[in-house]
């Protein structure tokens, strides 16, 4: 199948991400650098991958989601184009306005570095279609800015249109987030944006392979 | 075409945690200043830009601000002290 992950100044997980989802879908994905003002031909998902994308200036994600091939990620996933960012790629969703909400300065301050527990909230995404609500599974986080935030208005319309795709365990949460948000869907569910990293744990060398079934949903996704 | 100066002034909502802040208040407790109620932390932003006239540069500071400099989920901005500074360049 035909991915694209996306590559800007300061992406640094784009290589594990390919490894993960050459090894899931047997194919090698393209690299669209940022510059870009459209996807290669063909293309069934776009995938936005971890990093510090322009060194993270003025607001994590701020500036990449301004990129040029931005406008036409976001077209493709108002067209329903399955997108999954990952750690700085949801950061990147989020400031583009493709996910609502805001992702913050970890309450404690600190870059965390660890496994924690998630519980998944919703399979309504196609990538999370390989679990079912409430499984959880232990997923590493890196980051210094996951503490999602959101008006109480919008914590509510995430509950009710069942947005809220991953949370942390309860004790779990590293970063402060409102509600233990880990990851949200759009509306439509083609849009996931989650702070861990499941290419971390994907291949065979990786301490488990569970993140792998959130990139198997894309091979179910492609239509 | 005038330019205009004028400072931007991006500060958290009302309510949004402000982590970094505080921090800075409690590292200022610990140097002994007492009485500190709360410290809220922003960005400032000094620009120039040419524009027709002072509307126009208004205008221009606040799109920029809504498109990419303030995130309005959290952030609120305001437009400083926007002053010409040469009646042409």
């Amino acid at each position: 199948m035909a991915l694209a992950v996306i590559q800007f100044p300061g992406s640094n997980r784009d290589s594990d991400m390919v490894e993960a989802l050459a090894h899931v879908t047997g194919t090698k994905p393209h690299l669209v650098w940022h510059a870009e003002t459209s996807l290669p031909a063909g293309i069934e998902a776009v995938v936005l991958p971890g990093g510090f994308s322009y060194g993270d200036y003025l607001r994590c994600g701020a500036i990449a989601a301004r990129a040029p091939v931005m406008t036409e990620v976001a077209k493709r996933a108002q067209q329903g184009l399955p997108v999954i960012g990952v750690c700085n790629g949801f950061q990147i969703l989020i400031e583009a306005g493709l996910l609502p909400g805001a992702l913050m300065r970890n309450a404690n301050l600190r870059f965390v570095c660890k496994t924690v527990d998630l519980e998944v909230q919703s399979n309504r995404s196609r990538f999370l279609e390989g679990f079912d609500v409430g499984t959880r599974w232990a997923c590493p986080v890196a980051h210094g800015d996951g503490n999602y935030v959101c008006s109480a208005d919008m914590l509510a319309r995430l509950q009710d249109t069942d947005s809220i795709a991953l949370t942390y365990a309860s004790g779990s949460n590293p970063n402060g987030s409102v509600a233990n948000i880990a990851g949200i869907t759009n509306e439509a569910g083609n849009v996931l944006g989650m702070m861990p990293h499941p290419e971390n744990i994907s291949l065979p060398h990786q301490p488990t392979q569970v993140g792998a079934r959130i990139f198997e949903g894309l091979l179910h996704a492609a239509a | 075409m005038p330019t205009y100066e004028a400072r931007l002034i991006i500060t958290l909502k009302q309510g949004v945690l402000d982590p970094q802040g505080q921090a800075s208040a409690s590292a200022l407790a610990g140097l002994g200043f007492e009485g500190l109620q709360s410290l809220r932390q922003g960005k400032v932003m000094d620009l120039t830009l040419e524009a027709n006239d002072e509307p126009t540069a208004r205008e221009a500071l606040s799109a920029m601000c809504e498109k990419l400099l303030a995130n309005t989920v959290i952030e609120d901005y305001q437009i400083d002290g926007l002053a010409q500074t040469s009646a042409t360049s």
